[in-house]
């Protein structure tokens, strides 16, 4: 039958028609072979505008619809479902990109940017008129969910996950679940005390009965694609049964061996045989073999497994890998503070009364090493004067991250607040380049500090900062008034800015999803798309994506827990058919496409003697396509015969 | 102390000029005052050198020339070493030092004829052939 | 082994107590340091501008002299290793200022029978600026200068000063962490000193403001000097000879300044490294010295 494509020109406004001379493309593109109907509009996503294509297919017996406006991300959907309402099947309606790839670049030549214009429609409407009718490739689904990471948005994700019905495996690195979050003295801007608010939720998540908790184990490998992925969970040997364990806690007060907290950020020591805070859940112990005298001294200790009263230490226990199916994934593999090491300006972690934001938290902690008061590292003195530095690493794009780690203003004027709430006499300084209070009730809370507890800021980064005589000397500026500024004080605290978690990258790598250039996981869209990497199954939560503060953490949680909930809505995943296919009469059975498939959807079917392709795997890549010596391998709809007629199109006068 | 500022004065040909000599983008410079807070001869200022490239960021370039500021730096390139935006103050320094003494705005700070003979006998050479490149040009 | 050496001006006259042991160390750890034979000053200190040619001819056609020697040239003042070593960099980077210096080298040559050999080929930053400290780390090793010590300075608080032109800036100096070095250090510590750790060992001393200001200049060196002697340091050690005029010889103000000031002796290196290689007392000369060391060197039992 003989292609009755329409096409629709859209002006967007004057966002392409100020550039493109919108009329001349419809009139041009009206004697165009194959084109049976041609015109423009103003706003063709409108719904006047939707309505003008619905009415058009019917009234010309439209085969195909070109719309000519915006990047397909965009719109493509909309114009889809508006083709299929009136009879044109959704995967022979195409969109030309006039805007992002012409009337936006182009600006400055109205005549160059109206010729390129219809050319970009012209291989548009070469390719349709050799699209076929598809449909959406349906695939059965596993309806269960991993949770990558147990902090606060890993918690949270997992929760919501799990109420909304289904199956959740929250896995966690560390003993315990509770992330950052748990270390946190109180919160800003309420000061709420962290973890009251924080251990109800690590009990409901433990006790959920639809989710099933591993904590000290570790994301081995992830395979299959969205719906039906494979994973394998590396359960890491805490030489101790920890489902016989009673949580009792002998063992961990009778070990011999200490080594510095984590969880105290090294301001105080845990035991070989620990569990890292009270309130740990699991509350049950793993033994760190790289500080056991046990292991480290020929077996010469053993007292925990001597005093056992339930007999759980198991010396010769290994890590164990688990296997399970799952089909969503939310990755919430949290942050890291940028290391004190590489500040070398204020000593480079030499100096002991120059401490790190996390290590003030834990300070400030009641459950702390210092049970909430504030005492220097050096000598357990109440420090009288402190100095807070924000962007210490953040927005220096010259030596460390150019970006804002967003939360750092915010909590060190909790630290000033805090402190000063317990050293009433004290002085506290920041020292800021902007303070930045973007969030409900934030603004509030860093005026109380200034006027209320006379917190003193300073519009100015500090050059240095060095120990001598026993005081903690800063060389900052004040660009207010214009003069450097001194200050000998006891203490100061860096608010070092937020990067990814160190294995976050690694993990990345592990699942194929994108990260930004500092380990950050990206989003399908920065406005529209933030919970969702842009490889289908996987969702993102927390500051895994970007520096957030607590209620943003929770929001993206519960928004990647919905998008999970959505997919897991329908009893079976539907895909996009854009995806190769093997023309059996005349591949040759050579496997190149096997070998480049980076998916293992090109398989070789032995009976055969041929290539096939799963199309439940296959993304549509292209790789095997273009390794094809003898172009068996095909893709829907982007078949080598589209694209030549596309490119000869492009290429016309 | 009010300023008029004058749009078409905020990137003149001068300024232009300064971001040529020091290779240095001015509007790069975010204000945080780093480069005032690790100057080691900051004492001896009449404006920080923060406050220089804020001068310049918006047209009062005749004020930076005239500081006493861009005669009192060293070189000794902490500003520059330590700056989050990679802005080399003592570059930009060096290019107003150069300004002047090129077009022989004012007298300059260190006169041949002047340099104290206990100087020249008695420092290393290295200091006043230094201090007569850098200031008297 | 045979590396070509730029003294530069002051080592030739008013550091000669640097130069002499510096050479006489080099040869006790198995080093012939071979002066160029010509050589002029580097200029002193690097031109910060962009349209900077003049300024760097000094240096490259030192550094074209150093071509016809080797394919590295060691330094021990600071500001000629820093002018030597940038001009350099700009010489490897800048093909169009490469171009214009070259023009002036072939000039010179047209200008100066004597040394005609010695510039017709084009500078094209083929050798390697090497300070001092760097040639006995990476080219003789510490542990081959540990190997040739006649005795250890066991006991000696000594503060290893950088100053700034050997540090920065860091990406053209390539020298050593700016903020936290530790190639001094590691040499003081082979040495067998105790090493004093000192807050302002990266600050500036004045530099060449002594000669224009030298209220001002007193005052960075002062700063350094009190840091120094607030974590006990016995002696100063440096690798320039206008910080250890700055440091040493301006003591004299700080005293008049400063009540109750004890004062510090600042040495270079190379005479705590002399001592330690066992090197006769006229090569390690102190007469130029302001503060004597020879009282805490010889309480250590170090003379």
């Amino acid at each position: 039958m003989e292609e009755r494509i329409g096409v629709f020109v859209c002006h967007c406004g004057s966002n392409i028609a100020g550039v493109v001379d919108v009329k001349r493309v419809a009139e041009e593109l009206g004697k165009y072979p194959g084109v049976a109907y041609s015109t423009d509009y103003t706003y063709m996503c409108s719904d006047p505008g939707q309505t003008m294509v619905k009415e058009a297919i019917k009234e010309h017996n439209l085969s195909g619809v070109i719309v000519a406006a915006c990047s397909p991300t965009l719109h493509e959907a909309t114009f889809r479902r508006a083709g299929r309402a009136a009879g044109v099947n959704p995967y022979q309606v195409e969109i030309a990109n006039i805007r992002e790839q012409c009337s936006w670049v182009h600006q400055s030549d109205k005549e160059a940017a109206t010729e390129k214009a219809i050319k970009i429609i012209k291989t548009m409407v070469e390719k349709a008129r050799l699209d076929e009718a598809l449909d959406p490739i349906a695939v059965p689904m596993t309806h269960k969910a991993l949770v990558v990471g147990g902090g606060i948005a890993g918690i949270q994700a997992a929760l919501d996950i799990a109420n909304a019905g289904y199956e959740t495996i929250l896995v966690e690195k560390g003993p315990s679940i509770g992330g950052h979050m748990a270390q946190l003295s109180e919160t800003f801007p309420t000061l709420d005390c962290s973890q009251c608010i924080m251990t109800p939720k690590m009990v409901e998540v433990a006790q959920h009965p639809r989710v099933k908790m591993m904590t000290y184990s570790e994301i081995e490998d992830v395979s299959g694609y969205v719906g039906n992925f494979k994973v394998k969970i590396r359960k890491k040997a805490a030489y101790l049964d920890r489902d016989i364990c009673n949580g009792c806690g002998l063992c961990m007060e009778k070990c011999p061996a200490k080594t510095p907290s984590e969880f105290d950020e090294g301001l105080a020591d845990r035991k070989a045989i620990y569990t890292p805070f009270p309130q740990a859940v699991p509350n049950k112990p793993v033994l760190d073999r790289e500080h056991c005298l046990y292991f480290t001294n020929d077996g010469k200790c053993g007292v925990c497994k001597k005093i056992c009263p339930v007999q759980c230490v198991d010396y010769e226990q290994e890590d164990e890998i688990i296997e399970d199916e799952v089909g969503a994934i939310v990755v919430a593999t949290g942050y890291d503070l940028y290391p004190i090491e590489n500040l070398g300006e204020y000593g480079g972690g030499k100096y002991p009364d120059v401490i790190t934001s996390l290590q003030f938290e834990r300070m400030l902690s009641a459950s702390g090493p210092t049970e909430g008061e504030v005492k220097r590292p050096s000598d357990g003195k109440v420090p009288e004067t402190v100095v807070f530095l924000t962007c210490c690493g953040s927005r220096d794009p010259e030596a460390h991250m150019p970006y804002c780690s967003k939360v750092c203003c915010m909590y060190l004027t909790k630290h000033a607040m805090l402190y000063k709430h317990k050293v009433h006499d004290g002085q506290a300084y920041v020292f800021y380049i902007d303070v930045r209070t973007a969030g409900k009730g934030y603004e509030e809370f860093y005026t109380r500090a200034a006027e209320e507890d006379d917190v003193l800021y300073l519009r100015g980064k500090v050059s240095k900062i060095f120990q001598e005589d026993g005081k903690v000397v800063v060389w900052g500026a004040d660009t207010l008034s214009g003069k450097k500024v001194e200050i000998e004080a006891d203490m100061a605290v860096l608010g070092l800015a937020t990067v990814p978690n160190a294995a976050a990258r690694e993990l990345a790598n592990m699942l194929k999803i994108h990260t930004d250039e500092w380990g950050f996981l990206a989003e399908a869209h920065p406005k529209l798309r933030p919970v969702e990497s842009l490889a289908p199954g996987f969702y993102l939560a927390g500051a895994a994506q970007g520096p957030k503060d607590i209620p943003e953490a929770v929001a993206q949680a519960s928004g990647a827990a919905s998008k999970v909930a959505h997919l897991f809505a329908e009893e079976e995943y539907h895909r996009e058919p854009i995806i190769a296919w093997i023309d059996e009469d005349t591949c040759a059975g050579c496997r190149v496409c096997v070998s480049v498939c980076p998916y293992d959807a090109a398989e070789f079917d032995d009976e055969k003697g041929i290539a096939v392709i799963k199309e439940a795997i296959c993304e549509g890549c292209g790789a095997c396509i273009a390794a094809c010596p003898s172009a068996s391998a095909q893709q829907r709809n982007l078949t080598d015969e589209q694209v030549y007629r596309m490119v000869s199109a492009a290429l016309e006068g | 102390m009010r300023l008029t500022i004058k749009s078409e004065e905020l990137r003149d040909d001068l300024i232009k000029r300064v971001e040529d000599l020091s290779r240095q983008g001015l509007l790069e410079c975010y204000q945080c005052g780093k480069c005032s807070a690790g100057c080691p001869v900051v004492n001896e200022m009449d404006i920080i050198p923060s406050e220089v490239i804020r001068l310049l960021q918006i047209g009062q370039l005749d004020e930076a020339l005239n500081s006493k500021t861009i005669w009192v730096c060293a070189s000794c390139l902490q500003c520059a070493s330590r700056c989050p935006k990679g802005v080399e103050f003592s570059n930009i320094c060096d290019a107003l030092r150069q300004m002047v003494l090129r077009k022989r705005l004012s007298i300059p700070r260190v006169d041949a004829d002047e340099v104290s003979a206990i100087m020249v006998s008695d420092a290393p050479q290295m200091g006043v052939v230094g201090a007569l490149r850098k200031l008297n040009g | 082994m045979k590396i070509p050496y730029y003294p530069g001006c002051t080592l030739h006259e008013r550091a000669l107590d640097f130069d002499v042991s510096a050479r006489e160390c080099a040869k006790a750890v198995g080093v012939e340091l071979e002066e160029l034979p010509i050589w002029t000053c580097c200029g002193a200190v690097f031109p910060l501008v962009s349209d900077s040619v003049m300024e760097i001819l000094a240096p490259v056609r030192n550094l074209s002299y150093a071509a016809r020697e080797g394919d590295k040239v060691v330094t021990l003042c600071s500001f000629c290793y820093h002018v030597l070593k940038r001009a350099n960099k700009v010489v490897r980077d800048d093909p169009e200022k490469m171009e214009k210096a070259n023009l002036f080298l072939r000039a010179d040559t047209d200008a100066r029978e004597e040394i005609e050999s010695y510039t017709k080929e084009d500078y094209e930053g083929q050798v390697d600026v090497l300070h001092y400290l760097e040639m006995l780390r990476d080219v003789v090793g510490y542990d081959e200068v540990k190997k040739k010590l006649r005795r250890t300075l066991d006991g000696l608080r000594v503060a290893p000063y950088y100053g700034c032109m050997l540090l920065r800036p860091k990406k053209e100096m390539e020298f050593d962490d700016p903020e936290q070095p530790s190639i001094f250090e590691e040499f003081l510590e082979t040495l067998g000193c105790d090493v004093v750790d000192f807050a302002m060992k990266t600050e500036c001393c004045g530099g060449f403001q002594i000669v224009a200001d030298e209220d001002l200049a007193v005052q960075c060196s002062r700063n350094v000097v009190g840091s120094a002697l607030k974590n006990d340091a016995e002696i100063i050690v440096t690798t320039c000879p206008l910080c250890r005029y700055n440091l040493d010889k301006k003591q004299h103000e700080m005293e008049k300044s400063v009540r109750g000031f004890k004062k510090i002796p600042v040495v270079y290196f190379t005479q705590l490294l002399g001592i330690a290689l066992g090197i006769g007392g006229e090569h390690i000369d102190f007469s130029d010295n302001y503060v004597d060391p020879r009282p805490v060197l010889a309480e250590k039992s170090l003379l």
